[in-house]
């Protein structure tokens, strides 16, 4: 079992975290995993991406070309991340903002109206924790008590009382793909 | 060794196994993208735990210059910079060396030259492995491929530097510095005592002689017989250290018809294009060089007899393939290089493409 994943956006709509609790999953699962971001300027505003690669085995390059899931958040990452999506793979993005559809027939396309829901749900922070949700729905490399384990370890332990918050926001994604 | 699997970046991982080691002082100043070794220093504190200094110096000039200073006391010290930061301390790491002093130097590269780019590379081969700072002496040069070789390498560099009085680098790049991934952590040491490193360093200026004759720790002597023979001790060592601390790690060397030579994280992404070529029956194999400096020419040598061809891999313009090249016996193999530069990292791809040019012959 190997999965590579790529989660793109801009800068602050929480690529980066989403990333790091998806890698604390699998740590949590006792699976390998690499955590590569994009790093630098675009961390303060521009588009930032972040490749997590998940395996049973060890895990040689953590930089590849092609993923099996992709995670698209803004219209720059979708031209430029669509084709990169292997053959038979999967596709999560959110519409908010996004002027041209993906147009692949050779993968699941699956669109999750998050801003939407974050709206509705009056947290912007959830945001980025509903589409998590929808990735471990659609993708289920790792399953939602180790997302919660892990976003244990990332959240510094002044932050916990924001975690029930969170569950509801990735329970919320869940719901949102089929 | 506590098995506790974590999470974390190499350049926190090389923070944390600095406290674990028990160094005594570490001297830095901030530079993407390394910035995180002493910013999980300051976070860790652990001037409260194990007394280990940690200071943020006015510039990488100072920073050097202070470990130059904590390391001729017998002191475990260190530095971290990215490039730039390290042209800057080129004349502190050859008055290092020229004073015999050890102490532990890490340098995760980013695109030159000058100010250049953040982004990852490995464009300071040369300066690392070559001299980098005036006259004739080397580095002990250790390049980690993960995060758990980040972590690994801070006490085998500490260990090789106090062994043969050299300084030691750990030559990472941006890849390997900013990406998380599974370590085990060693356990923690106790720091030095001041007796043990009296007994361990004879050598040290330590402050209080009590009958014995007094060290000096300088680079200069005037008198150039005595300075040749300075110069003849630093060379016994040199060749000391290229018989015995040669590291490399080899893989699908032994049926290999052709074979890839790279060191780092881009090492990885190689062994990924061989898993693909593999898949295709493809006998390909790779050295991964641990040691930059002393060199692994041997394994290469042994592992070029039976292939058609090798590729070296470099985030360079060709800085490595000079050393792959003195290592090829046959005159008539065809060494090729692929890099990118400028802060570009090459995805598996584009390193099945070069291998697939280099067998069939295209330029």
């Amino acid at each position: 079992m190997k999965q590579e994943i790529i989660i793109a956006g801009f800068g602050g709509q929480g690529v980066l975290s989403m990333g790091k609790i998806l890698a604390y999953a699998a740590l949590m699962d006792n699976l390998e995993v690499t955590w590569m971001p994009s790093y630098g300027p675009e961390q303060r505003g521009g588009t930032a991406n972040v490749t997590v690669v998940i395996s049973d085995q060890e895990i040689s390059s953590p930089i590849v070309d092609t993923f099996d899931v992709a995670v698209i958040l803004n219209q720059q990452s979708l031209d430029k991340f669509e084709h990169a999506v292997r053959p038979g793979g999967i596709l999560i993005f959110d519409p908010y903002g996004i002027h041209r559809m993906p147009e692949r027939t050779d993968i699941r396309i699956i669109p999750v109206n998050a801003m939407d829901k974050t709206i509705e749900m009056g947290n912007a922070k959830s945001y980025n924790m509903i589409l998590l949700g929808a990735l471990i729905k659609a993708a289920p490399t790792v399953s939602v008590d180790d997302v919660l384990k892990g976003l244990k370890k990332v959240l510094p332990e002044r932050h916990h009382h924001l975690l029930p918050a969170n569950e509801q926001a990735l329970l919320k994604g869940m719901e949102l793909v089929d | 060794m506590s098995q506790e699997v974590k999470l974390m970046k190499g350049n926190e991982a090389i923070a944390h196994a600095a406290i674990l080691y028990g160094v005594d002082g570490y001297f830095g100043y901030p530079i993407t993208p390394q910035s995180e070794v002493l910013e999980t220093l300051e976070a860790e504190m652990p001037w409260k735990t194990t007394g280990m200094v940690v200071l943020q110096a006015e510039s990488e000039v100072s920073s050097i210059n202070m470990v130059y200073g904590g390391a001729a006391t017998g002191k475990a010290v260190m530095t971290s910079s990215s490039s730039p930061g390290i042209s800057l301390m080129q004349e502190g790491i050859s008055y290092l060396a020229a004073s015999e002093l050890p102490a532990l130097i890490v340098n995760v590269m980013r695109g030159g030259p000058g100010l250049g780019t953040i982004h990852p590379s490995q464009s300071d081969y040369f300066q690392a492995t070559k001299g980098g700072g005036h006259g004739d002496y080397h580095l002990i040069v250790l390049a980690p491929s993960s995060v758990q070789e980040m972590a690994d390498f801070v006490g085998l560099g500490f260990d090789l530097a106090f062994k043969y009085r050299t300084p030691a680098m750990i030559l990472a790049d941006g890849v390997v510095g900013q990406m998380m991934e599974k370590v085990v952590l060693p356990e923690q040491r106790p720091r030095r005592t001041e007796e043990q490193i009296a007994r361990e360093c004879p050598w040290a200026a330590t402050g209080h002689s009590k009958g014995r004759k007094p060290n000096v720790v300088t680079s200069l002597e005037l008198d150039s017989a005595l300075m040749e023979k300075n110069n003849e001790r630093f060379q016994e060592t040199y060749r000391l250290i290229e018989k015995n601390e040669v590291r490399y790690q080899a893989y699908h060397i032994e049926d290999a018809e052709y074979l890839v030579v790279a060191f780092g994280s881009i090492a990885r992404i190689c062994l990924k294009a061989i898993e693909d070529a593999r898949e295709k029956g493809i006998k390909v194999g790779l050295i991964r060089p641990i040691t930059l400096w002393p060199f692994p020419y041997d394994a290469i040598r042994e592992a070029s007899r039976h292939t058609k061809g090798i590729l070296v891999v470099e985030l360079n313009a060709g800085q490595m393939i000079e050393d792959v090249r003195l290592a090829v016996a046959d005159p008539t193999m065809d060494i090729r290089h692929f890099g990118r530069m400028g802060g570009i990292v090459p995805n598996p791809s584009e390193i099945s493409a070069a291998l697939n040019r280099l067998m069939n012959h295209e330029s």
